[in-house]
């Protein structure tokens, strides 16, 4: 045993060296922290029992160890309801979002893919949205919503109703979902762009002799040709979407609880409330995770499935 | 990443030419519905043609989902003209009043160009540590069979999907036990927590796509593992470095959580940071606002659309491969 580890090390001595500084700042910054995180979660820490110094005093911790109390309590005790109205509404607005902006990504991918007049204005009218950072364009919008902004004066003039976009439950969470799709599309149209770009002329040239119809070659050329990119796509979506906290955060503070998505309530857990509960919130940290390797997991067997399916 | 001219070529149906790719003989635009009416009708639309119809249905779409996209970026340069807190509500009063004073007070007297220094020191920190730290390490799992490269590439994968909630309270309570809170070296810590595995991924597709011819002819020449990746590999990977480095400069520049909970005094602020501060409940000044954003906006589009191209290849083919 140890001989081997040895023989592999003066194998591989420099590869392991050339690997130390990225294993050293995982280690350090992410494996410590985790290891840490699913310790806190199994503790009641909150900010009034973790250690810290006041001036020259040094206040040791004082939390102490309760198990898996805050997971029962999450899933199942008081604090169920919330959790698990969150969690829906959070697979909700990522199945929402993504298929938004996939489809509309795709749709303006397919009408940029043709030649035309005035095609590079287009696009570079088109991704302007991924070009302002996301913490600006945010409080843009917020303008825009607002009670008596510029969007609700439109509709007011021509006689639609005007709804109150971030102050009613049911408006806001369409209103989250509006900006996180305006956000998200330029990147979903530009990978599917390149997509398209590189699925070989020859196959469209041979449907077209085969006398396949325009819809035929899309569905039959185009669709599959772009499985690679897809797949790709639509899983970083997924993960950025579950994750998508400056949206939400921006676009309505503390004053949006139907709006929250599982991110955004174990950062107010964390630290938007007194006492901070640390605990709860690194609990619902570690639940997010496991949710998001379940879900990504699922989703790339399926993807492998298919493709076997495909080639039979 | 260039276009192609993908016209259609008339041809009788049935002498289908191979030809190689790029070489697509190209019709000047707005021939393309102009063929002459025959025995085509009976036959499905060809690609490239489109009736006056379509054409103005493309272009109408086109035309509102462009209006969609500029319309919020164009509103806050709009509303930054205007002098008042409350001018986003009657915006047309604005065309009456133009004013550039949001920028001078946003610029004279408020923190801005502060936050804007903070921010550089930030996010050029984690791009230049970040892209040092993992280009070997891309380079050993590209090229370097050795036992643990799949685990390592996996890491990587996992990592990247790590939402912010699951670190941002052992780091705070970690970082607040080194008393390292407030300070620049906090975040360009967390903000390592992203960009390592990204670039590592990244880098390790691009490393992937140059040729191991190379590797080889450096070893026969006598060079070490290492000494072939210094000499030979990196200075060719530069582009591939450039968008690596890029991508992790925008996210740190973007980076909201960590920096509103780790930087506690207003002179170690970040943009983001700073710039909700002019909405707070108590204080509202959208016009400070607004010309803080285009402030903000306009460099970062300007530098966005030199890299973007690069940007999505990078993106994609490096997570294409996994």
């Amino acid at each position: 045993m140890i001989s081997s580890l040895k023989k592999s090390y003066s194998r591989h001595w420099y590869a392991y060296a050339m690997v130390a500084p990225v294993a050293a700042v995982l280690a350090v910054l992410v494996a410590y922290p985790l290891g840490r995180g699913i310790y806190l979660s199994l503790t009641d820490a909150t900010s009034d029992n973790v250690g810290r110094t006041i001036g020259v005093n040094e206040i040791p911790d004082s939390f102490s160890f309760v198990g898996f109390d805050h997971y029962v309590e999450i899933l199942t005790g008081s604090a169920a309801d919330t959790f698990w109205k969150q969690f829906a509404w959070t697979l909700f607005w990522t199945a929402a979002c993504v298929t938004l902006h996939y489809g509309i990504g795709l749709a303006l991918a397919v009408l940029l893919n043709r030649r035309m007049r005035g095609r590079t204005l287009y696009r570079l009218a088109l991704i302007l949205p991924w070009a302002v950072p996301v913490f600006v364009t945010v409080f843009s919008w917020r303008m825009i919503l607002a009670d008596g902004g510029v969007l609700n004066t439109a509709f007011a003039s021509v006689g639609l109703p005007e709804p109150a976009w971030l102050s009613e439950p049911f408006w806001q969470r369409t209103a989250a979902i509006v900006v996180n799709t305006w956000c998200g599309v330029p990147f979903m149209m530009v990978s599917l762009l390149g997509g398209l770009q590189a699925i070989p002329n020859e196959l469209y040239e041979a449907a077209e002799t085969d006398g396949a119809t325009p819809w035929q070659r899309f569905r039959y050329v185009t669709l599959p040709g772009l499985r690679a990119v897809s797949s790709t796509v639509v899983m970083l979506g997924v993960i950025w979407t579950f994750n998508q906290f400056i949206v939400i955060f921006l676009l309505f503070g503390s004053t949006a609880p139907d709006t929250e998505i599982l991110v955004t309530w174990a950062y107010r857990l964390g630290f938007g409330q007194t006492p901070r509960d640390y605990a709860g919130s690194a609990a619902y940290g570690v639940i997010i995770l496991s949710m998001l390797v379940v879900l990504v997991s699922v989703y790339r067997r399926w993807l492998n499935r298919n493709e076997e399916a495909a080639l039979r | 990443m260039t276009s192609r001219p993908r016209t259609a070529v008339s041809r009788p149906p049935g002498t289908a030419v191979s030809r190689p790719p790029g070489t697509a003989v190209s019709r000047p635009p707005g021939t393309a519905g102009s063929r002459p009416p025959g025995p085509a009708a009976a036959r499905p639309r060809r690609r490239g043609e489109r009736s006056t119809a379509a054409s103005v249905a493309l272009h109408g779409t086109l035309l509102l989902a462009s209006f969609v996209a500029l319309f919020p970026v164009a509103w806050l340069a709009w509303i930054s003209l205007g002098p008042d807190k409350t001018d986003f509500l009657h915006a047309d009063e604005i065309a009456g009043k133009l004013s550039l004073s949001n920028y001078s007070t946003v610029l004279a007297d408020t923190d801005f160009l502060r936050w804007v220094g903070n921010s550089l020191i930030v996010s050029l920190g984690t791009c230049l540590v970040g892209v040092f730290v993992s280009a070997s390490a891309a380079y050993a799992v590209s090229r370097l069979r050795f036992p643990g490269h799949r685990q390592l590439m996996w890491t990587f994968l996992v990592t990247q999907m790590f939402p912010f909630a699951i670190l941002i309270v052992p780091l705070y309570n970690i970082l607040a036990g080194l008393d390292l809170l407030d300070t620049y070296w906090a975040l360009i810590a967390v903000n390592l927590t992203q960009a390592v595995p990204y670039c590592a991924w990244l880098l390790k597709g691009y490393f992937d796509t140059i040729p191991h011819e190379i590797d080889e002819a450096g070893r026969v020449d006598g060079l070490t593992p290492f000494g072939t990746f210094w000499r030979l590999v990196l200075p060719l990977a530069r582009p591939g470095m450039a968008v690596a480095a890029f991508y992790t400069f925008i996210t740190a520049w973007s980076e909201f959580a960590f920096a509103s909970v780790f930087m506690l005094s207003s002179d170690k602020y970040t943009l983001p940071i700073g710039l909700a501060t002019f909405v707070s409940e108590h204080d509202q000044q959208w016009n400070l606002m607004a010309a803080t954003g285009v402030l903000i906006g306009i460099p970062a589009a300007a530098f966005f659309y030199l890299v973007q191209r690069h940007l999505v290849t990078g993106l994609t083919a490096g997570a294409a491969k996994s």
